[in-house]
Order: C-alpha cells, then sequence, then structure tokens
C-alpha cells in the first residue's frame, strides 16, 4: 500500500483539552501528523480542526476509526483532493537593506498574489495564502534572499460540494 | 435544589445506584468523605489507591455494574493510573473520582497538585476536571454512560476542591446527552447474512471468542450457535469462561501458552469467526500466519478494533450479543443439522491427543498439579482470580472454567499485583461465592497490603501462592531465550507468606504436599476467614506448551 498525504476534517467539541486529545492520540497510536490547525466553525461550541496525516489506506482507517472514538469528536471527514478548497497561510520575514532586492521581492509576491503586510528600513514581511505547493515554491524562491522567520499556519480545508 | 458540590455528586452517585466504593482520602477529598460519611454507599478503605482501582475493576467484572473508587489529587491519583490503564486495556467500566487543588491554585504547583487530567488522558476513555456546581450530575451522568455503555472502559472525574465545598443550583438529568457518542450496538444485516451463509458452507469454521461475549451478556447465544452447526469454540484469555470448557466442542484458551488442539485448530480453519476480540499479539501468534487459511469474520462493538491487527474480510459492528441474535435467526431459517462433521472429529482428536497433563506426585509441588486441586475443590460459580505470570498461564491453561464471570485476570496490562484487590472486589460483588486468586509470590508482594483491607472488612478471600522464589515467568524467558542469565529475577529472601497473612490477622496455611492442597483450600472457605495459602512449587517449573515470541501459533513448543 502506497504512503500518502490525506487531508481530514474533524469537528471537536469546543472544551479545554481536546487539542490535546487529539495529539495525544496520534502520539499514542504512532500515526504521522504533519499540520494540524484549528478553529471556530459555523456552529456554536464547536471547533473544526484540519490535519494533514500521511500513512497508507489502512493508517487512514485507523486514524479516522480512533479519532471518531474521542467522545469530543462529532464528526471526522476525509477531503476529496481533488474536490476541495485547501489553504494555508505563511508569513514570511526577509532581512535585507538593498532596494533591489525589495523591489524583486515585490515583485514575486505580485506574481503570487501575496501581499506585503509590513516594511521597516532593513526588512519586510510577505503575507501569502494558497494551496502548499504554491507556499512551497514562494517558500524555495525567498530562500535564496534568507529568510529570517517563517510561519505556516497548516492546511485548513473544505470540499466545494454542497454537501 | 440548592447543594454543595460534595453532597451533589455523592448523590449523583447514589442515583447511579453505586453501593460500594473502594479508596482512600486525602487533603483534596476531604469534602466528598465528610458527605459520604452520612451516605448510603458502603465506603471500602483500601491500604493503597492502585488497590481501589483495581477492587473496583473486580468489582465491575463480576457484577457487570460500574466499579467506582476514589482518591485524593496528586499521589492519590497518580496511585490509581495503573489500575485505570488495567480496566482501559480489558474494557471494564470504571468511575475513578480525584479530588484536585482548588481553581486558583491550579497550575502553580500547588501541594499535592499533580496534571490529572493530563495523566490519565490515555489511561481512561474519557475524563472530565469539574469546572462549575452546576455542571456535577451532569458530569456524573455521561461518565457512568461512557463507562458502561458501548466498549466499556475507565472514566474519570477530577474535583476541585473549592467546586466541592461551593454551594449550587443542583438539577439531576434523566439521561445523558453526549453529541459526539453513540456506540452501534445492531450490526448490519447484509453483513450477517453473509457470515450466515460463510458457516454454513464452511467445512472447517472455529469460533474465537474474546471478552466481549462475556461483556455483553452473550454466552448463551455463543453456545447455540455452537451447538447449532457443531463450530468448535476457541477463547482468548479474557474470553474464558464465555463457553464451557468442558463442552465436546470446547477448545479451551488459544495463543502464546494455549492450548494445542485450539492452536492448531485455528492454524486449519477455513472460516473464522472471531466475536468481541482485539486479537493481541498474545493471541494471535505472528500475525502473518494467524489462520492462515481462514476467511475471517469479526464481530466488534468497537470499529477500530476491525482491521486494527488482523486483516478481516468480513467485518461487523456491533454488540455481540445482538449480531449473535440476528446471526442465529438467519441461521435457523436455513438449518442443516448439525450432523458429526469430519472437522468435529478432527478437532475432537487433537484435544484427545493433546490432554493437559496435571496429575503428578512431585514434591516440591507441580504447579500443574495444584491447579488440578483447586480446579477438583472448587465448584462452577465459584470465582477464580489471577495474579500474572507463570501463575496466571498455569490457571488459564489448565484450570477449566464453564460460566462466565467466574475466571479474571489481567489481560491486556498483564498487572502483576491485580489480582488480590480485584479479588476483593469480586467478593464484594458476589458474597455467596467462593473467591480464590491464584498468585505468584511476586505478584502478591505487590499488593499485599490488602491484607489488612480484607481483615478489617471481613471480606474472606484466598490467596493460593504458587511460591518458586522467582519472577518466574521472566525467569522462564531468560532460560529459554537468554541462555539462563538469571538477570533479577531470583526473590531470595522472600517473607514467611503463613506468619506474613497472620501479622494481618489473616488466617495462613503452608501446603507442600499434593494430598494437602485440596484440603488445605476447602478449609479456607470453610473457615470464612481471609486466608493466604503458601504453596511451595518446584523452583524451576516452566509453563508450557508455548509459541516463542514472534512464532506461528502452529509452530507451538513442549519443554
Ligand atoms: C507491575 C508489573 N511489573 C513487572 C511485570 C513483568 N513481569 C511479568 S511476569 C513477572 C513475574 C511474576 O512473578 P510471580 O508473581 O512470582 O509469578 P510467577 O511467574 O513466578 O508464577 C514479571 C516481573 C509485570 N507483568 N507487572
Ligand atoms: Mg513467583
Amino acid at each position: 500500500m502506497m504512503e500518502e498525504s490525506h487531508i481530514l476534517t474533524a469537528l471537536v467539541e469546543d472544551r479545554p483539552g481536546v487539542m490535546q486529545r487529539v495529539s495525544g492520540l496520534f502520539r499514542k497510536r504512532n500515526f504521522n501528523i504533519d499540520s494540524i490547525s484549528v478553529g471556530h466553525s459555523e456552529k456554536k461550541g464547536v471547533s473544526r480542526m484540519t490535519l494533514t496525516v500521511t500513512g497508507d489506506d489502512k493508517v487512514l482507517e485507523q486514524v479516522i476509526k480512533q479519532l471518531n472514538k474521542l467522545v469530543e469528536v462529532i464528526k471526522v471527514s476525509k477531503i476529496d483532493k481533488s474536490d476541495c478548497v485547501a489553504r494555508e497561510l505563511a508569513l514570511v520575514k526577509v532581512v535585507t537593506k538593498s532596494e533591489n532586492i525589495r523591489a524583486e521581492i515585490v515583485q514575486y509576491a505580485n506574481i503570487f498574489r501575496g501581499r506585503i503586510v509590513d516594511v521597516r528600513k532593513d526588512s519586510l514581511i510577505v503575507e501569502i495564502t494558497g494551496d502548499s505547493a504554491k507556499i512551497d515554491a514562494f517558500e524555495k524562491l525567498m530562500e535564496s534572499y534568507g529568510i529570517k522567520e517563517l510561519a505556516r499556519t497548516g492546511i485548513t480545508a473544505m470540499t466545494r460540494s454542497s454537501k | 435544589m440548592k447543594m454543595k458540590g460534595a453532597e451533589a455528586i455523592v448523590k449523583a452517585l447514589e442515583k447511579e445506584g453505586v453501593e460500594v466504593m473502594f479508596g482512600i482520602p486525602g487533603g483534596a477529598s476531604i469534602p466528598i468523605y465528610d458527605v459520604l460519611y452520612d451516605s448510603s454507599i458502603r465506603h471500602i478503605l483500601t491500604r493503597h489507591e492502585q488497590a481501589a482501582a483495581h477492587a473496583a475493576d473486580g468489582y465491575a467484572r463480576v457484577s457487570g455494574k460500574v466499579g467506582v473508587c476514589s482518591a485524593t489529587s496528586g499521589p492519590g491519583a497518580t496511585n490509581l493510573t495503573t489500575g485505570l490503564v488495567n480496566a482501559y486495556m480489558d474494557s471494564y467500566p470504571v468511575v475513578a473520582i480525584t479530588g484536585q487543588v482548588a481553581t486558583i491554585f491550579i497550575g502553580k504547583d500547588a501541594f499535592q497538585e499533580a496534571d490529572t487530567i493530563g495523566i490519565t488522558m490515555s489511561a481512561t476513555k474519557h475524563n472530565f476536571q469539574l469546572r462549575s456546581v452546576e455542571e456535577i450530575p451532569t458530569v456524573v451522568k455521561n461518565a457512568f454512560t461512557i463507562a458502561s455503555t458501548g466498549r466499556p472502559g475507565p472514566v474519570l472525574i477530577d474535583v476541585p476542591k473549592d467546586i466541592q465545598e461551593k454551594e449550587g443550583d443542583i438539577k439531576f438529568p434523566k439521561k445523558a446527552e453526549i453529541i459526539g457518542y453513540k456506540p452501534t450496538l445492531k450490526g448490519h444485516p447484509r453483513q450477517i447474512k453473509k457470515a450466515a451463509e460463510l458457516l454454513l458452507n464452511a467445512e472447517r469454521p472455529i469460533i474465537l471468542a474474546g471478552g466481549g461475549v462475556i461483556l455483553s451478556g452473550a454466552t448463551d447465544e455463543l453456545r447455540r450457535l455452537s451447538d447449532l452447526l457443531g463450530i468448535p469454540v476457541a477463547t482468548t484469555l479474557m474470553g474464558k469462561g464465555s463457553f464451557p470448557e468442558d463442552h465436546p466442542l470446547a477448545l479451551g484458551m488459544v495463543g502464546m501458552h494455549g492450548r494445542k488442539a485450539a492452536n492448531y485448530a485455528i492454524n486449519d480453519a477455513d472460516v473464522l469467526l472471531a466475536i468481541g476480540c482485539r486479537f493481541s499479539d498474545r493471541t494471535t501468534g505472528l500475525v502473518s500466519c494467524f489462520a492462515p487459511e481462514a476467511y475471517i469474520i469479526h464481530v466488534d462493538i468497537d470499529p477500530a478494533e476491525i482491521g486494527k491487527n488482523v486483516n478481516v474480510h468480513l467485518p461487523i459492528v456491533g454488540d455481540a450479543k445482538q449480531v449473535l441474535k440476528d446471526l442465529l435467526k438467519f441461521l435457523r431459517e436455513k438449518i442443516r443439522k448439525g450432523h458429526e462433521t469430519e472437522w468435529m472429529r478432527k478437532v475432537m482428536e487433537y484435544k484427545k491427543e493433546f490432554q493437559p497433563k496435571m496429575d503428578y506426585k512431585d514434591v516440591p509441588l507441580k504447579p500443574q498439579k495444584v491447579v488440578k486441586e483447586i480446579m477438583d475443590t472448587i465448584g462452577e460459580d465459584d470465582i477464580v482470580v489471577t495474579e500474572v505470570g507463570q501463575c496466571q498461564m498455569w490457571a488459564a491453561h489448565y484450570l477449566a472454567r464453564t460460566k462466565p464471570k467466574t475466571f479474571i485476570s489481567s489481560g491486556g496490562l498483564g498487572t502483576m499485583g491485580f489480582g488480590f484487590p480485584a479479588s476483593m472486589g469480586a467478593k464484594i460483588a458476589k458474597p455467596d461465592v467462593n473467591v480464590i486468586d491464584i498468585a505468584g509470590d511476586g505478584s502478591f508482594l505487590m499488593n499485599c497490603q490488602e491484607l489488612a483491607t480484607v481483615v478489617e472488612n471481613d471480606i474472606p478471600v484466598v490467596v493460593a501462592v504458587l511460591d518458586n522464589h522467582y519472577l518466574g515467568m521472566v525467569r522462564q524467558w531468560q532460560e529459554l531465550f537468554y541462555n539462563r542469565r538469571y538477570s533479577a529475577v531470583d526473590l531470595g529472601n522472600t517473607p514467611d507468606f503463613v506468619k506474613l497473612a497472620e501479622a494481618f490477622g489473616a488466617k495462613g496455611i503452608r501446603v507442600e504436599n499434593p494430598e494437602e492442597i485440596g484440603p488445605a483450600v476447602k478449609d479456607a472457605f470453610e473457615s470464612g476467614r481471609p486466608t493466604v495459602l503458601d504453596i511451595i512449587v518446584n523452583p524451576e517449573e516452566n509453563i508450557f506448551p508455548m509459541v516463542p515470541p514472534g512464532r506461528c501459533l502452529k509452530d507451538i513448543i513442549e519443554g
């Protein structure tokens, strides 16, 4: 069976400790978690988590089943990667005093539909959203200028269909 | 109704029908104990919190009800933890109430503060920390519901001291409401029908019954199914007692120290119906050669068990009793009269060929003989509890049981020190039957302080110590797989167990000869007093047969 990266979403009760239960479960069962992001959902008292997990189908099945066993987990869904919107946000800080380099970065940010969200005499911060591949590409590009700080949120995702 | 948090907790426990709880009080739980002083709930003061958790677990295993234990914050709560994991691994319902430092002190490393919720998160099915007095009734209701339904397990409620003391407006709910929790009880009819057809067409069918059969009370249905189709039944350690072991088609326990007949039959089977078991490595041996020819049907209430350890061809998620009932319905419509098949004859031949030998006259005693004498002395309703090690496997392998809930053992966690406190819980659940703990000297020493509890509370359990002066099971592995380098297994100067018993005010009897065993057991039962039998056995005896670790069930060896 093939190891692959999968996206799962979990609706969970908004209670203290839920994050620890979920992350503890991954550690206890030796599952590989690549990213986890969490925030409010459309329902009061319910948070929505997006998890990316690497493993074969058998592992994925276990992850879903074990997550479902947690009392505070309400629903777990596997996101069909070919029919979803998956986004990540990254903040990239580059330190440079060179006007030329700044101009280049601004140009690249535009091409990637990023935004310059902070500018100082010697540094600037770019905000960029998109799927992970796009952010990977931008990150690579910026590496040549020297990334001082990088913060990525991890993926958050939603299926396109009305269901 | 206005009342204090501590009152609300005790009231809620009473409303759940709690008759007995086991525990030790402390600074952070005094308010609860103050209310217990006037409560109808019987509180058994154990001498260690681990024992309180095991006693609650033993009580749950025998009574079918939720066992309750309690401890103070910090060391009290951490001491409970082993017992909680033990109940979790074997899927028995326990509710633990722990005191906690007052809310304003949480996170300040206050005196006797421990992160009980963090520590027990993976030791329980679920845990709660109370944040208000008003939520107490709901949390207690939900805790009992989670503990006792679906796949049962332990639940812990952590109660900060200020919540115990504060007054609040209390309303008791009738039903639990937990949005994300809904166990599946009824198996899918199409899957069950498929299973019926497979079993009807099987040439060499076999049933593997686990603890889930006992938990769901499905022993009658299991028996009917076996009788209807003439299917031999093997059990896991936890499933011992789910099928009468004196039945012609009973194969006994399967696995690392299982019966040869059971291991071989599983190896030969073409359809394996596994019910309420989780395919532990001690049951399956090397997974890749487990039941190599069989089409595997797995019935379990926990969907996550299906496909976890063994690849399953036909999964049925549901409660064992309900699924078996539905299965029997399908089968009765299509009944094929159960004549004796070639397979049945083969299985019975296996049984005859590999009958366990138990009758020895040796001195020092052979543990097999001790187990035989105990088996011949006790009644079928009496309860056998075990510790962990060779003692446990001698009991599980040799000592036939015919009824559910009469064989109690720490299966998943293999906790030395479980047996004695669990016996205490068992005896309280069923005071009218005899309870005997088949113990190792090492295991008994891990919770022997509970002699004080059983004497004080007049709980006449019998501990039969198979005294081999060794951590025998570890010594056996060192003998077989580590060139007899006996590292840290010699118990050396073990105490005089007779005197130890007497020092606590219990009865002690030393047993050295074959003809003394039966009478000593009888004497202990008849005395009505807690008794320790110090049974001197051959220190070098090994438990065989055995599937060496990492090998197939069929590679089971004799010594
Ligand atoms: C709490 C705990 N610690 C360690 C072990 C590892 N262990 C398994 S069997 C065993 C020896 C048990 O000795 P004893 O109770 O005398 O039984 P015997 O094997 O001699 O019959 C040990 C140390 C365990 N199962 N549980
Ligand atoms: Mg021993």
